[in-house]
């Protein structure tokens, strides 16, 4: 299992430097925050342990810590990266204001979906 | 065949499948981030992916505790959404970092876990007792790490370096041979609870006083670090666990935030280890060489009306956004004035410094949140052989990434890094709330060149002040 495990982490290594080395600088705060997201993937460690042998209490505390940890880490993660990308997307149309209030320019798209 | 935690899923091939559509589905989704059209799309596969891998780990038949699971779904959710949908996008920064930071402390938290369940790893391969706690060293690091660095980005703590001083790497040395010592003993067949506690809080402190002493404006390469640690952290957990799905996604987030942290350090000329070991403004390293009474030259001040007399007769306007925008919010008064020089003639561009703002890329979100054209943005390499054909460049907020000691003054602790040529430019316009020096604590001779001149004032009403005499021309 060892040397099976190694094999996909080396290749998963390539694989990522391949894959992420393409994206431009512009788009690299989003790219934090989605592969942020990503490493949320955590939670199924999360989930596997309580899952299949939670047993005391002070286990399922801290597990149940992790996976709220874990999914805060993916949903926020890739919310707040959806959010990003809209607006990266958007045509350019006349803005709102010129309040410069951040949180209204981010609200149109918001509930558009 | 025999891992404790692990071997349950082993004979579920179903499973396993769905794990390895989620791996691909990630690493087509990312493959989408290269250019801003295919992007959103590609986080959502990616999303996609992360929802089957969760729904395949709930398959498994031997799956209990049901009520529990959906109570931590639940928390994390509640806390998760409504953060991510009402962050303005000036504080996106400390998001990122308080995410990544809950990241590793969820895996610094199942490690400590699988220490339990295991009786201190006993009867397990020796392997996972490594990767388990190797996850728990750096998932520790990158919680706390991240949770200082976004107590300084949220100002909750100073931004300004704090240091132990020459003591500072000494303690961090130790820490570390700490935690890998009592990581050790573990593996060694210690299997005492307060060896893992040990571990966990020596790595807890470690990460606190890795980013402690680390200043403000060399959060970039923090983040992107911070990130690839609970990236790798994640993959480890993978190995312990024997689940592919963790193994590649923490690979994919490693490579990303190794790739980062390594594009962040070159665009300021220094070495990673040389900000890990403390920042900038630290010691005021040479600065004195260039104090700010050295100058012969004096700042000339300009009004509004004069600004916007100046770029409504230029051919072409670059805008030099730095940090400094971000915190007036100024990015919508700024796209504003661009429209009105736009309808003018004027051409306008945006020069964006790889390490301007506090993460890599946060001038580009800010820009396009204001519905700056995406192709208006202009990366350094690009847009400085343009400086000498500008007439105005209107340098908003921005310090350090301007200043021209980097290529003239080789007792500039600055020298070397790669800035925006902003003083080839016909002119020059800085906004500026004072005369204060940015972050490095360093003088900006920008502002002493005889073509600068300096309209002091927060950047947004300064920026508004432009538009409107711009339209009463």
């Amino acid at each position: 299992m060892l040397v099976t495990n190694l094999t996909i982490l080396v290749l998963a290594g390539f694989v990522g430097f391949a894959v992420i080395s393409k994206v431009p600088n512009t788009l690299h705060t989003p790219l934090m925050s989605g592969t942020n997201a990503i490493h949320g993937i955590v939670l199924l460690g999360g989930l596997l342990l309580i899952g299949l042998s939670g047993n005391g209490f002070v286990n399922k505390l801290l597990l149940v810590i992790a996976i709220a940890f874990g999914t805060i880490n993916i949903v926020g993660g890739f919310l707040v990266t959806d959010r990003m990308l809209e607006m990266f997307k958007r045509k350019p149309e006349p803005p709102p204001a010129s309040d410069g209030d951040a949180s209204a320019a981010g609200q149109p798209s918001e509930t558009a979906r | 065949m025999t891992l404790p935690l692990a071997s349950f899923l082993q004979d579920h091939d179903f499973i396993q499948v769905l794990y390895i559509v989620s791996f691909g589905l990630f690493i087509y989704g990312m493959s989408g981030l290269t250019g801003p059209r295919t992007a959103v799309r590609g986080n959502r596969i990616a999303a996609a992916g992360m929802a089957l891998a969760v729904i395949a780990t709930l398959l498994d038949p031997r799956m209990g505790n049901w009520g529990l699971i959906a109570l931590g779904l639940v928390i994390g959710a509640a806390v998760g959404v409504p953060a991510a949908r009402n962050v303005r996008m000036t504080a996106m920064p400390q998001m990122v970092a308080l995410f990544n930071g809950v990241g590793g402390g969820a895996v610094a938290l199942i490690s400590w876990v699988e220490f339990r369940n295991t009786q201190g790893f006993a009867h397990t391969p020796t392997y996972v007792a490594v990767f388990s706690l190797f996850a728990a060293i750096v998932g520790s690091v990158s919680f706390w790490g991240s949770n200082i660095a976004f107590g300084k980005l949220q100002e909750l703590i100073p931004g300004r370096p704090i240091t132990l001083g020459r003591a500072q790497q000494l303690v961090n040395g130790a820490l570390a041979a700490a935690a890998i010592g009592l990581a050790a003993a573990i593996v060694a067949g210690g299997h005492s609870q307060a060896l893992i506690i040990g571990v966990l809080l020596c790595a807890a402190v470690l990460g606190n006083f890795v980013v402690l002493p680390i200043g403000g404006a060399d959060m970039p390469v923090v983040i992107s670090l911070l990130n690839a640690f609970t990236g790798l952290s994640a993959a480890a957990t993978g190995v312990a666990l024997n689940n592919p799905a963790l193994i590649v996604a923490g690979m994919i987030v490693g490579a990303s935030g190794t790739i980062l942290t390594n594009l962040m350090a070159v665009a300021m000329n220094r070495s990673v280890p040389a900000i890990v070991a403390g920042g900038f403004g630290g010691g005021g390293v040479t600065a004195g060489a260039a104090g700010p009474g050295e100058h012969a030259g004096t700042v000339r001040s300009t009004s509004a009306s004069d600004a916007a007399i100046q770029m409504a007769y230029a051919r072409q306007v670059v805008v030099v956004p730095g940090y400094g925008m971000a915190v007036a919010q100024a990015q919508h008064a700024v796209r504003e004035m661009a429209k009105v020089l736009e309808d003018r003639g004027v051409q306008v561009k945006y020069a964006i410094h790889p390490v301007a703002g506090r993460m890599p890329g946060h001038m580009n979100v800010l820009l396009a949140e204001a519905d700056v054209p995406y192709e208006q943005l202009k990366e350094m390499d690009d847009v400085n052989p343009e400086f000498p054909r500008t007439d105005v460049a209107l340098v908003i907020g921005a310090n350090d990434v301007t200043n021209p000691a980097a290529n003239s003054n080789p007792d500039s602790p600055i020298f070397g890094m790669p800035i925006l040529n902003v003083n080839e430019s016909q002119s020059v316009i800085v906004l500026k709330r004072s005369m204060n020096p940015g972050f490095a604590g360093i003088d900006n001779e920008l502002y002493y060149d005889p073509k600068t001149a300096m309209l002091f004032g927060d950047a947004k009403a300064s920026v508004d002040d432009i538009t409107a005499e711009l339209q009463a021309l």
